[in-house]
């Protein structure tokens, strides 16, 4: 985009700091963190090849509290990156994509935030219910 | 366009869609011959994603909502859904998407961040290195894996999920 200066409506860039680049930057920011775990969860998926035991007691870890809550962070951006990449996919294919995509950013974001209510309830309820203390 | 608009002629900042013709060349990478790769990578990660909509989502219902949660993945728990063709299937779809996808993405934040030529060969001989190694590793481990492991004396093991009792036996 072309920068223009403030106009009379007050609308400033039309990208810069509005919500098309802070959902892009949020879209970045979880894609190379689903990255990095990705290669991390492979290689500890991996150890079932090893023995057994190597297995459970690397998984065991994803078990301790703070990996808990980890987890809800790391589905947390996994849910934002997929519900805004299929807001990415309508506005380049759907017809009305580029005249929505702001109201489809707020769709995201409330199904995101539905999504991550139910799973984080979920998830601390099974953790809470087998929870043997440390 | 900039005739037009006065508060528009700044000088070149980078800031101008690509095809206005004023990208800041520090930004231009690529030859024009790379335009059809370009044009399948873009494809390709929407496809994927929206593949991986689906493959992520059931990957976590079935891990992390149901049954015991978290603290049902063991090693029997692995087991158990490798021994059913189409959760190994699932798997390796899952396995190879999201890490094309990743890869592909990460390199255009390479291509978009790293502004030497010797950076962004450096950046993606270790991504694409990196991939590789994880793609093959995790094929060939959905495929080698063998459940009903036993000791010398033919003994299942004590990890071994249950359904290895009546194939061993
Ligand atoms: C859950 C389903 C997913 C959907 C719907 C999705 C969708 C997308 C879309 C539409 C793009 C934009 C591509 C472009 O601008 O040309 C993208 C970029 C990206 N995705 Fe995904 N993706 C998903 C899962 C993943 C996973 C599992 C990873 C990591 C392994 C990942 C990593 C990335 C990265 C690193 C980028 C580049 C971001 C950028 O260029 O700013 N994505 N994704």
């Amino acid at each position: 985009m072309t920068q223009t200066k403030s106009t009379p409506g007050g609308r400033g860039t039309l990208y810069k700091g509005r919500e098309g680049m802070w959902s892009w930057v949020g879209h970045r920011i979880t894609g190379v963190g689903i990255f990095f775990f990705l290669l991390v969860h492979v290689l500890d998926t991996s150890l079932v090849r090893v023995s057994p035991e190597a297995y459970n007691a690397v998984i065991g870890a994803y078990k301790h509290p703070i990996m808990i809550l980890g987890e809800i962070g790391l589905v947390g951006a996994i849910v934002f990156h997929a519900f805004n990449g299929l807001r990415i996919i309508l506005v380049d294919f759907w017809k009305q994509g580029t005249r929505y995509h702001r109201q489809m950013l707020w769709a995201v974001l409330t199904l995101w935030l539905v999504t991550m209510v139910a799973f984080s309830v979920r998830h601390l309820m099974i953790f809470f219910e087998g929870w043997e203390g440390f | 366009m900039t005739a037009t608009n006065s508060e528009a002629t700044l000088p070149s900042q980078g800031t101008e869609a690509p095809r206005s013709g004023r990208v800041d060349p520090k930004y231009l990478r690529s030859n024009p011959s790379k335009g059809a790769f370009e044009m399948w990578a873009w494809l390709f990660m929407r496809v994927s994603g929206a593949a991986l909509v689906i493959l992520i989502f059931v990957h976590l219902w079935t891990n992390l909502m149901v049954g015991d949660g978290i603290y049902q993945i063991d090693f029997a728990f692995v087991a158990g859904k490798w021994a059913n063709p189409v959760w190994q299937f699932w798997d390796l779809t899952m396995l190879w998407l999201a890490m094309l996808h990743g890869a592909n993405g990460m390199r255009t934040i390479i291509n978009d961040y790293a502004e030497k030529d010797s950076t962004r060969l450096a950046l993606k001989s270790i991504l694409y290195l990196a991939s590789t190694v994880i793609i093959i590793l995790g094929t060939l481990v959905i495929f080698t894996f063998e459940p009903c492991l036993v000791d010398e004396a033919g003994n299942l093991l004590e990890y071994a999920p249950s359904f290895c009792e009546t194939a061993v036996n």
